[in-house]
């Protein structure tokens, strides 16, 4: 599993890799939790790329629902974007679709944040 | 061993509504529109092998009761919902008023959908019968005297003919008891809830009502695992979606069919049941959730299947 993140102007869009579940949950909290720092209203807003998350358990949706609760108070926007077939798949049995906003791809996602960074990512 | 589900549903006992047998009715006859169906055994033959389990039958609505039958003289139970209620009937049919027996009953905790039916389990009322009342928790015995109590209930408990005792069981702590090695396992609910592992003669049952998991959480994780190892059957509580257990209906003490999965998967479990429904989901929304959940199974599944079944109000499982 591993994290990284790549910045578009007030975007912070955080890339996952791997597979996620109850053995490496607390590892990828760690490695997420301080990308949220800055994520507020006015302040950064947060994309998830899960388009090379292989599979993630109940675990590490937990961990994306403690991500979300965090960012609330402030106003921040945390989404996911690019689920994999499988991945989307338990996101809809799980019904995470219902509480978590997910885009398809990370275009999608800046159009609707921030039209600031989705004309960074179009200029190239 | 067979294990016969009493009462499935959580919470509170519901029942069909005038305009859901409608329905039911409307789908069936819509189904069986053209079809020359012109005896009953044709009409039986078509709704067993046409109609979904959502149309032709109902997941019911008592509350949380499930009977291991060993082949013994002696009935073993896990909780007293109202399905108890229709279990004593089903005694009285087959026994008779007049032959004592003993019934075991297994409590996971004192909740009133897990005891509500014992004021009407007939055996109760009728001497000679002894009934064996095992848990964890202090105070067991209180609790059901205190259902009984007037202004609740109109016979006090202390007219209950039966012979009735409480004996009380340690969490993690294996015994003997019924014919059956019983261990059971503190599981995280409001007022606490007791799990119970249940083996005889290498098969394993394990009764998970009312606990809710923190799926990050990797210790605990490991526990129930190690409770679940190997099981031929766990009966798991999954009343909510995994989305409503980490959020809105965080700490409200249930768990949901994703986390039975994963669960049951880590452990190698031959059959998982998944139990103690939403009281507001219809016979279709149940129906769909299995499928989701055989799904589930299915995209996740690594070198061990495992069978998965929903619980209804009348299911048979042999282990
Ligand atoms: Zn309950
Ligand atoms: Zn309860």
């Amino acid at each position: 599993m591993q994290v990284s993140a790549v910045r578009y102007s007030d975007v912070l869009v955080v890339a996952v890799k791997g597979r996620i579940d109850y053995m490496n949950a607390e590892e990828f909290k760690a490695a997420l939790l301080p990308h949220l720092v800055n994520c507020a209203a006015g302040r950064d807003q947060i994309v998830l790329d899960l388009s090379r998350l292989e599979y993630v358990s109940s675990a590490g949706l937990r961990v994306l629902m403690i991500a979300a609760k965090e960012v609330r108070p402030r106003k921040g926007r945390l989404v996911a974007v690019s689920l994999q077939p499988v991945v989307r798949e338990i996101f809809e049995i799980s019904r995470f679709t219902l509480v978590f906003d997910v885009f398809d791809s990370v275009q999608d996602a800046l159009r609707a944040l921030s039209p600031k960074a989705a004309a960074m990512t179009h200029t190239g | 061993m067979r294990v016969r589900f009493w009462g499935t549903r959580g919470s509170l006992p519901v029942s069909l509504t005038a305009e859901d047998i409608k329905v039911k009715i409307v789908e069936a006859l819509l189904a069986a529109a053209g079809r020359n169906l012109k005896t009953r055994a044709e009409a039986e033959a078509f709704v067993a092998r046409d109609l979904s389990f959502a149309i032709s039958h109902t997941y019911g609505g008592n509350s949380s009761c499930v009977e291991l039958d060993l082949g013994t003289d002696e009935y073993v139970l896990c909780d007293l919902g109202t399905g108890v209620r229709p279990f004593g009937l089903d005694v009285l049919a087959r026994k008779g008023p007049r032959t004592p027996c003993t019934f075991h009953v297994f409590m996971s905790h004192l909740h009133w959908d897990h005891i509500m039916g014992f004021p009407f389990f007939p055996h109760a009322y009728i001497a000679g019968n002894r009934i064996v009342i095992y848990g964890c928790h202090a105070g067991i015995e209180e609790t059901f005297r205190k259902q009984h109590a007037a202004p609740c209930f109109p016979v006090d408990f202390s007219r209950l003919s039966a012979k009735i005792e409480f004996v009380k069981l340690e969490a993690g702590r294996r015994v003997r008891h019924a014919g059956l090695d019983v261990t059971p396992k503190l599981q995280q609910h409001s007022g606490d809830s007791y799990g119970y592992r249940f083996e005889r003669g290498g098969k394993v049952v394990v009764y998970s009502t009312d606990s809710e998991h923190m799926p990050d959480d990797a210790a605990s994780t490991d526990e129930v695992v190690r409770f679940f190892r190997d099981a031929d059957l766990v009966i798991f509580d999954a009343m909510y979606s995994l989305a409503d257990t980490v959020s809105v209906k965080e700490d409200w003490g249930h768990s949901s069919n994703v986390v039975g999965v994963e669960l049951c998967q880590h452990a190698r479990v031959k059959h998982l049941c998944l139990y103690h429904h939403e009281p507001v989901h219809d016979d279709a929304k149940i129906a769909s959730v299995l499928r989701e959940t055989l799904r589930l199974e299915e995209i996740t599944r690594s070198g061990h299947a495992l069978r998965i079944s929903s619980a209804y109000d009348g299911l048979e499982i042999t282990v």
